[in-house]
């Protein structure tokens, strides 16, 4: 039957490509690609690879970005649930996470440019009362050759990924009862949390943890943003000799690609050697007997650089606004003097031809990643008689490979296998390439609640008649309705945001508004970001409105379907 | 229907990992009822997923059931015709009071609406149709999901704590209910429970696991 095979049409389906790509990427690299004149294996493409000015530096700064990025990031996000206590502001933050995560790196990295520049939105707020600028001042913050800047603007989205992955993780560790043992041991209550539930959640999220790392040693399109420009970060290096019109740099490129894999392996492989540091360390104050130093600043710490992250993401747009709405703006006023809607009423008929190609990009890779991610999991739960399945449920780990597998390496690989084949179809490759990274997000949201719905559910309607198809047209479809719409907007929001797999595959010549809003990053004309920025802001928004709005529609007379996100 | 409905478990065992849990060899009348007591772990609710069908492939189960003449460990748990009663009323919570009635009842049976209406009507229920099953009191679910069982016209039932999360003053009025239509039907029905009052209103024989 067709439904079993599914796991196998998933796990090749991801598993193949990014094998195939960087198999690609590994021969021009060591010299061969019989299309570009290169017949014989070579050092030459690594020799002029080394020979590159700043390569050492790029390499260093992709390193550190990834890892400072993650440990700031996953610290956030343990000592605010640490200290959450189911009060107001926690609760907002927490709330704010889905759509934080909806927003696209790209316009979340624009935000942030806006609010920190030198002219940004909190220069002009601090001036000239607290600072005495009258002039924008002479600081270099954006694009800092530390990187700083970048990992700021990694953090502010990454910390809502983990934050949601932990939130999905959480139920399974009863963490009320743990902290309310360790509370009546005399444990304050967040280094209780730390203590009693944060061991037991770690190995949870570590997947989500390597992807935070893997994403962020390798990001491209937040880093054109963000990032350093002399030298600039390895992963786009890599892609600036890919693009260069001479195309020996092609061999150049490969070895970069492949150097990109091995800083992001190096990348992991130092993490996972921090974690057994930890692991001993924590092991001694695991049980020290400490349980009231230090509660109160750790709680401040999380829930301060929570609420900061939310605000900067949150006024990050505000500034784009501002911006797009700007007729003259004086740099110490805060507000725009006169607002005018002729930026937007100027890009208004460029809009129109990439927001149609992104959303029919974001529906065309969304929609069979919902037909294989729901596939998989029906035959997951008819399957519970055949043996193979402990074996396919654990292969279906391998959906983290694209997350995991730094995108320049193999996507890179994918292209020059697929113009080696002389295949054409622009829109229909970067399709697939958007569905890699889709199905694994569709899939994850998904599997959550496909696989908590209780299983008395399917046997009573077997045993009222229904035959398995029909349980799974007239009981489990509508019942997951909600969970379904949520994992479509995760699938829209996350092809929406891709930046390489629309560059690459498409080799430039397809226009999404993420293509396009990046593209105006060297510009600097800050009028016409703001629109672009928005505009990508809001469409998966708009996706995840809809996920939330219609099953309260459909289900209004439904009491015991509402509130089920 | 020539043959007697009579549900008859042959030398039924239930084994995991090589440890035996249940073993029973027994047979049920038409409108009879057969509780099965004992501990909770013991594998009571194993027996009635492995008559129903739904037995988890880690159990090794031997034996066999026959329901009205027809062998049931081979048919696909759709095809047994085995009604279930769980601790939970389980009523959809996508359809109303009546999708959910009609929901379980044979495709082509005619006046439908007549039927649930009248089902209804009988357990002081009339008008509660078009309901959100979720607005409905823990005893209303109840028999909503005891007409849904009926309506489905099963061969047989399978009771697994039908009353335990029910407050005592409501349990023996619904208990009282759920036996005398089971009877009226004239269904074979097992009871799995621990609670011996659950037991004295069955009337029917009883075996204690341990």
């Amino acid at each position: 039957m067709l439904l079993r095979l599914t796991p196998t049409l998933i796990v090749t389906l991801l598993v193949g490509p990014i094998l195939a790509g960087l198999a690609m990427a590994l021969l021009p690299a060591f010299g061969y690609l019989p299309a570009l004149g290169g017949e014989s294996l070579s050092l030459a493409p690594w020799r002029e690879l080394l020979a590159q000015p700043g390569l050492a530096r790029s390499t260093g700064l992709s390193l550190a970005v990834g890892l400072v990025t993650t440990a700031v990031s996953l610290a956030a996000v343990l000592l605010f649930l640490a200290g959450a206590a189911g009060t107001r502001l926690d609760r907002w933050l927490r709330r704010a996470v889905s759509p934080l995560l909806s927003l696209p790196h790209a316009a979340a990295a624009f935000g942030l440019a806006f609010l920190i520049a030198p002219s940004g939105l909190i220069a002009r707020l601090l001036s000239p009362g607290l600072t005495g600028w009258e002039r924008p001042p002479d600081l270099v913050i954006l694009q800092d050759p530390w990187g700083l800047s970048l990992m700021a603007g990694l953090i502010l989205k990454e910390i809502p990924f983990l934050l949601l992955m932990s939130l999905a993780a959480l139920p399974q560790l009863d963490a009320p009862r743990r902290v309310a043992m360790a509370r009546s041991l005399g444990y304050r209550p967040t280094i209780a949390w730390l203590k009693t539930v944060a061991p037991a959640l770690y190995p949870l999220i570590r997947l989500p943890v390597y992807a935070v790392i893997a994403f962020a040693t390798s990001v491209v399109d937040v880093a054109l943003i963000l990032g350093p420009t002399l030298p600039p970060t390895l992963a786009v290096a890599v892609l600036e000799w890919f693009n260069d019109p001479d195309l020996s740099m092609r061999f150049l490129a490969a070895a970069g690609a492949v150097l990109q894999l091995g800083v992001t392996l190096a990348a992991l492989a130092l993490w996972w050697a921090l974690e057994c540091l930890v692991r001993r360390l924590g092991k001694r104050w695991l049980v020290n007997g400490a349980r009231v130093r230090g509660d109160r600043l750790l709680r401040l710490a999380g829930r301060g650089i929570l609420l900061a992250n939310t605000l900067a993401a949150g006024l990050g747009l505000v500034g784009l606004a501002l911006a797009s709405l700007a007729g003259f703006w004086r740099f110490p006023a805060a507000l725009p003097d006169p607002f005018t809607l002729q930026h937007w009423q100027r890009a208004l008929p460029t809009l129109g031809g990439p927001v149609t190609t992104t959303l029919l990009i974001a529906v065309a890779a969304t929609l069979p990643a919902l037909v294989l991610a729901l596939a998989a999991l029906e035959n997951e739960q008819r399957g519970a008689r055949r043996p193979a399945q402990g074996r396919l449920r654990s292969a279906l780990t391998l959906l983290y490979l694209p997350l995991i597998v730094p995108q320049i390496a193999f996507l890179f690989g994918l292209v020059v296998l697929l113009e080696g084949l002389g295949l054409r179809a622009r829109l229909g490759l970067v399709i697939f390439a958007h569905l890699l990274f889709v199905l694994p997000y569709v899939f994850l949201s998904l599997a959550e609640a496909y696989r908590r719905l209780d299983p008395r559910w399917a046997r009573l309607a077997l045993s009222l008649g229904h035959s398995p198809a029909g349980v799974f047209w007239r009981v489990r479809l509508p019942m997951l309705l909600a969970p379904l719409l949520t994992a479509a907007a995760v699938g829209l929001a996350v092809s929406i945001g891709q930046y390489l797999p629309t560059l690459l595959p498409g080799a430039g010549r397809v226009a999404t508004v993420t293509t396009e809003a990046v593209a105006l990053a060297g510009g600097g004309n800050g009028r016409v970001i703001g629109v672009w920025a928005l505009v990508q802001a809001a469409l998966p928004l708009l996706g995840f409105i809809v996920a939330l709005g219609l099953p309260r529609l459909l289900w209004s007379n439904r009491r015991g379907l509402r509130g089920t996100p | 229907m020539n043959t007697p409905t009579v549900l008859r478990l042959e030398q039924v065992r239930i084994a995991l990992a090589g440890r035996l849990l249940v073993e029973v060899d027994a047979e049920i009348g038409p409108g009879e009822v057969l509780t099965l007591m004992g501990p909770s772990g013991v594998g009571k609710s194993t027996l009635l997923a492995f008559i129903a069908g739904f037995l988890d492939p880690a159990f090794a189960a031997g034996g066999r059931v026959s329901l009205a003449g027809r062998e049931l460990t081979t048919l696909p748990a759709e095809a047994r015709r085995v009604g279930l009663l769980f601790q939970d009323p389980l009523l959809f919570p996508h359809l109303s009071v009546a999708g959910n009635l009609r929901f379980g009842m044979p495709r082509r049976e005619a006046d439908k609406r007549a039927r649930i209406d009248q089902a209804l009507a009988e357990v002081g229920l009339a008008g509660f149709g078009e309901r959100d099953p979720a607005t409905l009191s823990g005893g209303q679910q109840a028999r909503v999901a005891l007409l849904r069982l009926l309506l489905s016209r099963p061969a047989a039932a399978l009771l697994d704590e039908p009353f335990s999360r029910l407050d005592r003053a409501l349990r023996g009025e619904t208990r009282r209910l759920v036996f005398a239509r089971l009877a009226e039907a004239g269904l074979p029905c097992l009871l799995v429970t621990h609670d011996h009052e659950d037991a004295e209103a069955a009337g029917g024989p009883v075996i204690i696991l341990e």
